[in-house]
């Protein structure tokens, strides 16, 4: 008691004013040094983060601006254009890149998702999945241009010639690891009490996956196979090595293919065929004029490929699961 | 219509002496912990059995171990044995899947699938390959889980967008759908309000004339308001470790009213103070 009232007399005393919070001091000002910085701080911040959407919107509006005005129906119906030759397109591209992405979602898909499906539910401790997690991890972060060599080796080399199988094995190198990891976490991710009540009603461990793990994490599952779609069709070094290119359709007109369906789809596919990112690689470094505006048009179009199959990836994870 | 309501035969058959699950648990342990020693249990037909005990104690080990959900637990080993009219359901020659078709769950936490109301009911129909009419079969099931008024005109929305307690009714709906013979639940309620428990009680009392129910349950007057047996497991901290042990068993009258064991005594009049 003595103590407090020595202190408040001394303060009393004191020729300094008492201390007073000013409520003014809560306030932020420019004038103060540390709010000064604060601001700084978010300007930075906000900064920086605009800073990174600048090469995505810088590209995409160099290909309208560059691309915009040659992207006509032609494109999408022609072949590429030869040394001195106007007009053209790269139908060829187009449909060589959709039917690569498509062989090499085949193979991948079916062998991610069972993959995963052993990393999660069958074995997730076991010494194989670590093993192949591992692998999954690095192969993820693999240079493309080896996923083309190895290609290259294991089957233009034993096939006899670049074709468009060739090209989808080495795209759907890229891609098992993608669909592996997004696969093993959205089936992770399947609530633990949901399981527990497929196998609590007597499901056997098939009917436990197929009616309820992959239906309800088929979501993740399919984003994982856009993001993989995606990162397949933008490659090229793969292609190169594999795929090379082709001024010409996979397949001549549909009379052939009517007439000897099976021989003909073979016929196309172990031939070297045409992908937009390789014609793109080939045309930006050509010295003609209209062959550059080809590349131009044709990586817009890829772009926008792309984009659309993360959308649509997208769209799949944001959707709600019901019947 | 009227009709659906009425109890569908019984799938059973009778036993000799009303045991359908004679449940001997010697031993029981996950990896190097020894969870459950000597707990002898066996659950009657047409009854409800409740297990009581405090936290820790085993009752939902025990409960697991009837249909063999503790099979998914890495280091689980079982000694003793669980007579499902008349086999041993750990036998290695026992499929555990058809064992719990046979006999179904309810779990503590609602876990309706990420399916619709009628694809939820008609899973384990599904599982089974069943060919007849699943309309009539889950209106049946719904009727019978007291949630046909509540979700007859939304079959098709989302079996999450119900609330908790409808939740819990839809899994009772989704278990008793294909007609096990006996309902296993593990503290059904307890993440449920009064209201939703008390109607849930209230079914289990209407499903005991066609199912064997076998409940673990924190909740003492629960135990007093629905069962018919009762068992007390305690933990046995002497031997090193926490093991639960069957301390007494017998119908829930007596249990409640007139104790044999000491620590049953005095859990249930610690209870209500």
């Amino acid at each position: 008691m003595d103590e407090q009232k020595v202190l408040f007399h001394n303060r009393s005393l004191d020729p300094q004013p008492a201390v007073e919070v000013d409520a003014t001091e809560l306030e932020k000002s420019l004038r103060r040094p540390r709010s000064l910085f604060s601001y700084l701080l978010s300007f930075v911040t906000t900064a920086l983060t605009l800073l990174a959407l600048v090469p995505l919107f810088s590209v995409v509006y160099m290909l309208f601006v560059r691309g915009g005005h040659k992207l006509t129906v032609a494109c999408f119906t022609q072949l590429p254009p030869a040394a001195f030759e106007e007009g053209g397109g790269f139908g060829n591209a187009i449909l060589g890149t959709l039917v690569m992405v498509g062989i090499s979602a085949l193979i991948a898909v079916p062998v991610g998702v069972l993959a995963a499906v052993f990393l999660a539910e069958i074995g997730p401790n076991t010494r194989l999945a670590q093993v192949v997690r591992f692998a999954a991890k690095l192969l993820s972060g693999f240079p493309s241009i080896l996923a083309g060599v190895f290609a290259y080796g294991a089957v233009v080399m034993l096939t006899g010639g670049f074709s468009a199988i060739a090209g989808g094995i080495a795209l759907s190198l890229l891609m098992v690891p993608i669909v592996i990891l997004t696969a093993e976490d959205s089936i992770r991710r399947v609530p633990a009490r949901m399981r527990e009540a497929a196998i609590g009603m007597g499901a056997t461990p098939t009917q436990t996956i197929c009616r309820v793990l992959l239906p309800t994490a088929m979501p993740g599952i399919l984003t994982g196979v856009m993001l993989g779609i995606a990162r397949a069709a933008g490659e090229t070094a793969p292609l190169l090595f594999t795929a090379l290119f082709s001024n010409y359709w996979l397949i001549n007109g549909m009379k052939p293919l009517m007439a000897h369906p099976a021989a003909t789809l073979s016929g196309a596919l172990t031939q070297p065929a045409a992908s937009l990112a390789v014609l793109i690689y080939n045309f930006s470094s050509s010295p003609f004029e209209n062959q550059q505006e080809m590349a131009w048009a044709a990586a817009l179009v890829l772009v926008l490929l792309v984009l659309a199959t993360n959308l649509i990836g997208q769209s799949f994870s944001k959707r709600n699961v019901t019947d | 219509m009227v009709t659906t309501t009425e109890a569908a035969p019984a799938t059973m058959k009778p036993e000799s002496n009303g045991v359908v699950i004679d449940c001997d648990i010697k031993e029981l342990h996950y990896g190097t912990f020894k969870a459950v020693r000597d707990t002898r249990i066996p659950i009657q037909k047409g009854t409800i059995t409740a297990f009581i005990g405090p936290s820790g104690c085993g009752k939902s080990t025990v409960l697991r171990c009837l249909n063999r959900m503790n099979d998914l637990v890495r280091g689980f080993r079982f000694q003793g044995h669980v007579h499902f009219r008349g086999k041993d359901i750990y036998h290695p020659g026992i499929d555990p899947v058809a064992v719990r078709r046979h006999i179904g769950m309810v779990f503590q936490q609602p876990n309706p699938f990420a399916m619709s109301i009628y694809r939820n009911v008609t899973f384990g129909l599904r599982l089974n390959g069943f060919k007849g009419d699943k309309a009539e079969r889950v209106e049946q099931a719904l009727r019978g889980a007291a949630l046909w008024d509540e979700v007859k005109d939304k079959l098709h929305k989302s079996g999450l967008s119900l609330s908790g307690g409808q939740q819990q009714r839809l899994c009772i709906a989704r278990a008793i759908v294909t007609e096990p013979a006996v309902l296993l639940m593990d503290e059904p309620c307890s993440a449920l309000d009064p209201i939703a428990t008390r109607k849930i009680e209230e079914l289990m009392v209407e499903l005991k004339k066609r199912f064997t129910i076998a409940i673990v349950t924190h909740n003492l007057q629960q135990a007093q308001r629905v069962a018919d047996k009762t068992g007390f497991l305690y933990v046995d901290t002497t031997q090193g470790g926490r093991t639960g042990y069957l301390v007494e068993f017998g119908d829930t009258k007596q249990i409640f009213d007139d104790p044999h064991e000491q620590y049953t005594q005095e859990y249930i009049r610690g209870k209500f103070g």
